[in-house]
């Protein structure tokens, strides 16, 4: 017997690397680096001004310009970001959502003034913003309008820009959020499902484009390290779309029924602590999302070793794209059929998956969909549960994480041996970008600009499709900020569901009533219950971690004031001084940590406050750590204090130690 | 306070907060004082209430983008549950209520219930005390589950319920007697169109009716239901219209005054329950018979009276029977 080969070996997946930071020019001098080293596709990482639709100069963006990505504030960027590399001839994915009409609509202009026909341009938008309130938080708008903006570029790019990928629906975050296999396939799906209903029910969209548009709808998944369900979970998702497409959508032709997913696999999994065992971690998950052909993934990004430090270097994601290229080149993972077609485990497994994930998309699908299923709490309360789970199951040692909570002893590494081990941007990138904004308003056509921002609200508000009047307004020299402000005086803003306070926990466990007994007895020193205000400040929205610590603290006994995500320091000491809390903790992952804690610190002392004690938690490089508590922090911690009842009984210590008579 | 010190505001809450002796001592000698100077009528006391998930905490954040550019100042308590297992309590107000955010004519306190089984925080009326030297319009949010209507109406002038369309949570409350309390009725989330609609059909028709209605009207009062969107902003100023139409109507017929020392007799009756248990009550009387000697004290504050009658009830109970 002859194994089932393939007649030639298949194609590789598209190789990225999610980079991006600084300048445009910074990034593409960057992006044609990796080119050089063999990566296929760009994958743009966006700073978190541009992702919520502020200018560079904007008080919310202070400290957050150019740090997890580019800064992209009009069309000179965008051009400048390409420079050199012609649109017809790349692969692009965009990290962008609520913006994403709005950078797509730059990419457009570029590729105008590059002379490229629209129809050729290939990539994808990721533009799954309902995923966003779940987890990322880069949302600006309310659900119902973020729908729209969605499906407005769905029906735009299927004839306008018929290679690109208007959406790429996203279980990576949900995953990140603490997801189980069921609730990344259902909710995804879930996501899906809204996105093509609203859709279809557009008038000017002909029933016979459907089938076309569904074959357009790619997906974002994760790649955990339990890389044996992740081939399973691959495979179940095939088949429920391929389901999906066929039922509800009336597709005939199997090949717009295809699966077709990009990954990033898991940065949740990746640890502090021994951070060289992550490279391990990487080329297993890698390895979940390429074994099973029939369900392998068109694109692939790996994180670096580095990420649970700081912002990876070149080397650092170099060493990443290696690992995809052995894995595609030197292996023989190509040649072969699928391997596990007609393997009784894998298809039992994935059968499991199947009949849970359709019973939890039935469920989201009562409540209404994903959009009520946001508004109502219904996900995140779901996911917040999972990831509290996780989170005991660590602290428990149930669940074995290598280098963390067993085999702690270890050499020392000689990869962090010599200094910084990661990259810090430069501290004059946000000065710079704020001076080539202000000297691009002064040259563009002021009349132009206005004209293109009336046309655009004029449209938006018939009803009209977003994109046309979004091209024209970045050809015409519309900043990021002022496009976004055009539609958030249409639209709205909207602070979604936290999710945290529904759940109620009784933990039994002998550490937490020790420590409830702390807590109650410090709350009658000092009159009162305990009270903590928890917050983000700056634009990163990544508030799972905020949310376990807010949880956390409710269930020791705290009075907990959780403010949420996208917060100035102006506005988190006036909380702080109403709500009469006794201590902060301030959760920030963007690496705007200096400016914003510092800040935060300057206004409590102004405001007469300065023995109020903070607290902060984020990826923080051990120097920046040091020179935060020299600043008057009281405790920094970061990914490798996985132990969250010890946090919370030195967040007690914190307080007994600020407070007189304590 | 009446200087409208925002410092000072956020101290004197956290000292009325403070369960210390010597604490105690210093806020019951404030709060006497500010409920005795404090002018009346002062600032109006609005109540929002309903069922979770009825959108009381976006009608709120629409109240304030309404209210704020009239020049009002406005303060907000919003009381949320404790845990009963841990005594926690999350407080996530903060982040529906955005546009107080940062604005200085803005103050929101967060409130857990603490032992008070879905009832409101003992400190919520010094709150509102506090609150309402200082700030134009004081607005204590609840979340409604029964007992805590009748609570959330003896700390305000006027009482909103929230009722979220198309759930029939209102007819639960109905049977409960619940929505015997309010003084106006909201159907927020209109955006749904029929199904708000519906319900707003189905409660005026309901609010009619009894003996509440009719206790309404004797004072002139027609208890509306609005229909709003707090997310599109419609209907607030007919909200806002029916505070203030509600307001002039109790004070035109002297029952803003009546309402207030109602009260404060219930409060302080409630207070003294809580403590001493109707048996400790028994001891001195009765309800019936201290809310006679409340009612001798017009001038005293309910505080004072509180820690009075307290201490005449501990008193009588070591006292042999």
């Amino acid at each position: 017997m002859t194994a089932p080969r393939a007649a030639k070996p298949d194609r590789p997946w598209v190789f990225r690397t999610y980079s991006g930071h600084s300048s445009a020019k910074a990034s593409n001098a960057l992006y044609r680096t990796n080119l050089a080293k063999g990566q296929t596709g760009l994958s743009v990482a966006f700073d978190l001004p541009t992702q919520t639709g502020y200018d560079a100069d904007h008080p919310l963006a202070r400290g957050e310009v150019g740090k997890v990505g580019v800064p992209i504030g009009h069309v000179d960027d965008m051009t400048a970001l390409f420079d050199a590399l012609p649109l017809d001839r790349m692969n692009t994915s965009m990290t962008i959502n609520a913006t994403a009409s709005w950078l797509l609509a730059l990419y457009i202009a570029v590729a105008e003034r590059q002379a490229v026909d629209a129809k050729l341009l290939q990539g994808t938008t990721q533009n799954d913003i309902i995923k966003e309130y779940l987890s990322r938080g880069t949302y600006i708008f309310p659900p119902q309008a973020s729908m729209r903006l969605i499906s407005d570029m769905v029906a735009y790019s299927v004839d306008a820009i018929p290679k690109w990928n208007p959406i790429n629906v996203c279980s990576y975050h949900l995953q990140e959020a603490g997801a189980t296999p069921v609730q990344e396939i259902a909710y995804a799906l879930a996501t899906a499902v809204a996105v093509l209903d609203a859709v279809k029910a557009r008038p000017e969209v002909a029933p016979e484009a459907i089938p076309r548009i569904v074959g357009r709808i790619s997906f974002f998944l994760n790649a955990g390290i339990r890389f044996v369900e992740e081939v399973c979970k691959v495979r179940a998702m095939a088949e429920l779309w391929d389901g999906l497409a066929r039922e509800r959508y009336g597709v005939a032709d199997e090949t717009l029924r295809r699966f077709r997913y990009g990954v990033q696999v898991n940065s949740l999994g990746l640890t502090e602590a021994q951070p060289e065992n992550n490279l391990i971690r990487i080329v297993l998950e890698a390895l979940g999302v390429t074994l099973s052909k029939n369900a392998r993934c068109r694109a692939l990004q790996l994180p670096a070793w580095n990420e649970a430090l700081g912002l990876p270097r070149p080397w650092d994601q170099q060493w990443s794209l290696r690992i995809q290229q052995v894995l595609a080149y030197e292996t023989d993972l190509l040649e072969y059929a699928d391997l596990f077609d007609g393997s009784h485990v894998v298809e039992a497994r994935t059968a499991e998956l199947v009949a849970a994930s359709r019973a939890e998309l039935e469920r989201v699908l009562e409540i209404g969909g994903v959009v009520a299923a946001v508004e109502s709490a219904y996900m995140k309360q779901r996911l917040v549960e999972s990831h509290t789970a996780r989170t005991q199951a660590i602290e428990s040692g149930e669940q074995i994480v290598v280098g963390v909570n067993r085999y702690t002893e270890a050499e020392p590494s000689p990869l962090l041996a010599g200094g910084q081990s990661f990259l810090e941007v430069d501290a004059s990138a946000e000065r710079e970008q704020i001076e080539r904004l202000q000297a691009f308003r002064t040259r563009r056509s002021q009349p132009e600009v206005t004209a293109a921002l009336q046309n655009l609200k004029d449209v938006l508000a018939n009803g009209g499709n977003v994109m046309p009047p979004s091209v024209r307004a970045a050809q015409a020299g519309v900043t990021t900020g002022e496009w976004a402000d055009a539609l958030r005086a249409l639209f709205g803003e909207y602070r979604a569901p936290t999710g945290v306070a529904a759940r109620r926990t009784a933990s039994a466990a002998p550490r937490m009533r020790e420590l409830q007994e702390r807590v109650a007895a410090v709350s009658k020193i000092l009159g009162r219950p305990l009270k903590i205000l928890i917050g983000k400040p700056g634009l990163d929205g990544h508030s799972n971690g905020a949310e376990q610590i807010a949880v956390k603290a409710r269930d020791a006994g705290m009075e907990v004031v959780y403010e949420g995500i996208r917060l100035t320091p102006e506005e988190i000491v006036q909380s702080a001084r109403d709500e009469g809390v006794h201590v902060i903790g301030l959760s920030i992952l963007s690496g705007s940590h200096g400016t914003l804690v510092v800040d935060v610190l300057e206004r409590l002392r102004r405001a007469g406050l300065p023995n109020l004690p903070v607290i902060v938690g984020g990826i923080i490089p051990e120097d920046d750590a040091a020179r935060l508590r020299q600043a008057g922090v009281k405790r920094v911690y970061t990914p490798k204090d996985f132990d969250l009842t010890r946090i919370m009984g030195e967040i007690v210590d914190v307080v007994a130690e600020s407070s007189p008579g304590v | 306070m009446l200087a409208r010190d925002r410092d000072a505001v956020a101290e004197a809450l956290n000292l009325v907060e403070d369960r210390r002796v010597d604490k105690r001592a210093a806020a019951l000698r404030l709060l006497d004082t500010l409920e005795r100077e404090a002018p009346f009528p002062g600032a109006a006391r609005i109540g929002i209430t309903g069922p979770p998930g009825a959108g009381k905490s976006s009608l709120l954040d629409a109240l304030v983008r309404h209210l704020r550019p009239r020049g009002e100042t406005l303060a907000i308590v919003a009381v949320d549950p404790s845990s009963p297992t841990s005594g926690g309590a999350l407080l996530g107000d903060r982040i529906r209520v955005r546009a107080a955010a940062a604005d200085p004519g803005v103050f929101l306190r967060s409130m857990a219930a603490r032992d008070r089984l879905g009832g409101l925080s003992e400190a919520t009326r010094a709150a509102v005390v506090i609150l309402g030297a200082a700030f134009d319009r004081v607005f204590v949010e609840t979340v409604g589950v029964g007992q805590s209507e009748v609570e959330a109406a003896a700390l305000v002038d006027t009482l909103v319920y929230v009722a979220n369309p198309g759930t029939g949570d209102w007819l639960q409350f109905m049977k409960a007697g619940v929505l015997e309390s309010p003084d106006v009725f909201v159907v927020n989330k209109a955006d749904l169109g029929i199904a708000a609609r519906t319900t707003a059909g189905e409660l005026a028709a309901g609010v009619g009716l009894g003996d509440a209605a009719d206790a309404a009207l004797a004072t002139g009062w027609q208890r509306p239901v609005i229909l709003v969107s707090a997310r599109e902003g419609t209907g607030i100023d007919a909200l806002v219209a029916a505070f203030d139409a509600h307001r002039s109507t109790l004070a035109a017929v002297g029952e803003l005054a009546l309402r207030r020392q109602r009260s404060r007799e219930s409060w302080v009756l409630d207070g003294l329950e809580r403590r001493y248990g109707s048996h400790g009550l028994e001891r001195c009387g009765g309800r019936d018979v201290l809310r006679a000697r409340l009612a001798e004290r017009g001038s005293a504050s309910s505080f004072a009276l509180l820690a009075e009658l307290g201490r005449e009830i501990e008193d009588a109970l070591r006292k042999p029977e």
